[in-house]
């Protein structure tokens, strides 16, 4: 396979663009989108590198087709992807639910901007984080990245494909608009480098059966995939084990829940990524996700400068959240500092996490500009 | 299995174990259900090769769960959303989406419309029973003018949107409009609509006694058959009349059969084309 794209070997490139080879990379071959600032450079690359690599790009005529072609894409057999912003996520979130409730890998890119509604559509913001993990109606789960440089923007476009395909979810990658449009030094490995993950398919007839069963004991059933005689059905209805509809008996539906949370949080620990900075010792802990930290790094070093022992965790998977995780955090420092772009959402599932153990403030910024490492720097000191 | 069913020749083309069918006595589902069957049964089509797609509410149910295929039963009115995906992702299967008129015009009005301009060879049967049936009986934008629904209890003031002109319009390679009293002239439109490269509609007028019927003077099923045949008119005929003659009556017949480029052709022809331009086509 040749790629339309310098492999092995870095690029200076935008947010979009990474993540657009990224997903060619991951083996993605169906793109389905819709046009939406700041997210369209991602389809416009797909839209150039598609047919180089025999995949397919298409408009769909709204963000609600969008999703719903590259749902119908999987079940074909393709790994799938498709990106928007703000209002086409939230066009998204019905289709979001059925892609939780029939198992279905796919990956939506979600490319954050100022909201409620148009809002500031040029700008960044990091007001989605709920809307990615609890947008959809009914109880679910599902696996939310997110990223805060070009080069996570890259590598975490390939995990979730692994991880989409490895636990039959959909997995929504969410950015904003200051990684998507920034350029920055981007490492594209060859295919050799990359470790990728297909999705299990049915070993014999009776896993076929079993479209929404549990034949493994992981709680993740392979996918009988259309066309291949299996005669599959999949419905956004409460269905048993084989995939038939049983809407009113109460088992069932707590059966088919309960696993859909199960495979996901019985490998939570692999999922769950994050990475800290100075945070051994610390006494001040920020804990960010996305762009934010970027700032929060700094900061971090401009108060150990002061005498502050400061130090960062920053969370690379929003969800699941390590809740375990932030309380023991919360027994070893004195303050915990939430710096994100929106009027506070992280803070709540982090002041959730520390369970009193710890105060949590948050640092919040709205408006369309990154925290300044210096305005971080002035709350802790005071 | 109850001994009735292996008495219906099409039996083999339903899933067993969702019978009977949660359709009402004398609803049209059923029939739309065994045209689909004979239709498939008669161009020798293996199920295999066939994925069935479909958006919510009662018609909706005639694809899944009763159709024995691949079935994906998706969110309402999107079903033609998902079959694009599942077409372009198996371009050699037949994809039919079968749907009634509230979800695949109503909500689901604008997918409808593109994929007829975009002619993706996708089949749809459209249900049109002028109501929203599972729901209770609410107005569709099919309903008739003057008609009584629970959401119209006085009566209806809007006007019904016709769904086979607008499609032909749109761009479909085939659409055609039959009632469910029409059923060996339905069977051969759904034949048509399958074998035809491009977009293909048929819609089927269909009665609902229960909830469109029953308020409206026609609770007995059929009454409502003989109100489609006693109002419907052939489309040659039709053409020839004025427009206030053809109000409250069910013009029939095909109303496009034509080739245009198929968008899946097209999309694999654009992919051939770039890689011949970039050299990348092997030889």
């Amino acid at each position: 396979m040749r790629y339309p794209f310098p492999v092995g070997k870095s690029d200076f490139i935008q947010g979009d663009e990474a993540i657009a080879r990224a997903a060619i990379l991951a083996g993605c071959r169906f793109y389905a989108g819709y046009p939406i600032t700041p997210a369209s450079e991602i389809f416009e690359a797909m839209a150039l590198y598609m047919p180089l690599v025999d995949g397919v790009s298409i408009q769909m005529e709204d963000e609600i087709a969008s999703i719903a072609a590259i749902i119908g894409a999987s079940w074909a057999g393709a790994k799938a992807m498709t990106a928007t912003s703000g209002p086409g996520f939230s066009l998204m979130q019905e289709n979001l639910g059925y892609a939780v409730m029939t198992e279905t890998p796919i990956v939506v890119v979600d490319v954050q901007r100022g909201g409620p509604s148009t809002g500031q559509p040029t700008l960044p913001a990091q007001g989605d984080i709920m809307q990615s993990i609890w947008g959809t109606h009914g109880d679910h789960m599902l696996i939310v990245l997110s990223p805060s440089t070009v080069q996570e923007a890259f590598d975490f476009t390939i995990r979730a494909f692994n991880l989409a395909e490895k636990y039959r979810t959909p997995v929504v990658l969410l950015t904003d608009a200051e990684i998507a449009h920034m350029r920055e030094r981007v490492y594209i490995p060859k295919p050799e480098e990359i470790e990728l993950i297909e999705r299990k398919l049915p070993q014999n007839e009776e896993e076929a059966k079993l479209p929404f069963g549990d034949p493994h004991g992981d709680g993740v059933p392979p996918m009988p995939i259309f066309g291949k005689g299996y005669r599959t059905y999949v419905t956004g209805l409460t269905h048993d084990e084989r995939g038939r509809p049983r809407t009113v008996e109460r088992e069932v539906h707590e059966r088919l829940i309960k696993r859909i949370f199960r495979k996901i949080l019985d490998h939570k620990d692999e999922i769950i990524s994050y990475d800290e900075f100075m945070l051994e010792d610390a006494e001040i802990a920020i804990v960010t996700t996305g762009i934010v930290s970027r700032s929060a790094v700094r900061a971090v070093k401009m108060l150990r400068e002061k005498g502050v022992k400061a130090g960062l965790l920053k969370l690379n998977t929003i969800w699941p959240f390590d809740f375990d995780y932030i309380e023991e955090l919360a027994e070893r420092v004195r303050k915990i500092y939430v710096p994100e772009m929106n009027l506070g959402q992280l803070y709540h599932l982090v002041k959730e996490g520390a369970n009193g153990k710890a105060e949590v403030e948050l640092i919040a910024k709205i408006g369309g500009e990154v925290h300044t490492p210096m305005e971080i720097v002035e709350r802790v000191v005071g | 299995m109850p001994e009735i069913y292996s008495k219906y020749p099409m039996i083999k083309y339903l899933r067993k174990e969702a019978l009977p069918t949660a359709l009402c006595p004398g609803c049209g589902g059923g029939t739309v259900l065994n045209a689909f069957a004979n239709a498939v049964d008669q161009l020798k089509i293996d199920p295999r090769d066939l994925v069935v797609v479909s958006g919510i509410g009662c018609s909706a149910w005639i694809a899944s769960p009763y159709f024995l295929a691949d079935t994906l039963h998706t969110t309402h009115g999107r079903a033609i959303a998902f079959a694009t995906g599942v077409k372009v992702g198996l371009p050699d299967k037949k994809v039919v989406v079968i749907s009634g008129d509230g979800d695949l015009a109503s909500i689901g009005g604008n997918h409808l419309l593109h994929a007829a301009r975009r002619n993706i060879d996708i089949t749809v049967i459209l249900v049109n029973n002028f109501i929203y049936g599972m729901t209770g009986g609410q107005v569709a934008p099919t309903t008739p003018f003057g008609a009584i629904t629970t959401t119209t209890p006085y009566r209806n003031i809007e006007h019904p949107l016709q769904i086979s002109e607008t499609i032909a319009a749109a761009g479909a390679s085939y659409v055609a409009r039959w009632t469910t009293a029409h059923v060996y002239q339905l069977i051969e439109s759904i034949k048509k609509a399958l074998q035809v490269k491009g977009f293909s509609l048929v819609e089927v007028i269909s009665q609902c006694p229960v909830q469109f019927g029953r308020r409206n003077k026609m609770k007995e099923p059929a009454e409502m058959l003989r109100w489609f045949l006693k109002n419907s008119v052939p489309i040659s005929k039709a053409k020839k009349m004025p427009p206030e003659e053809l109000e409250g009556k069910f013009v029939i017949g095909e109303f496009v059969n034509r080739q245009r480029p198929e968008f899946v052709s097209e999309l694999n022809k654009l992919i051939d084309e770039v890689q011949e331009h970039f050299g990348l086509k092997e030889v």
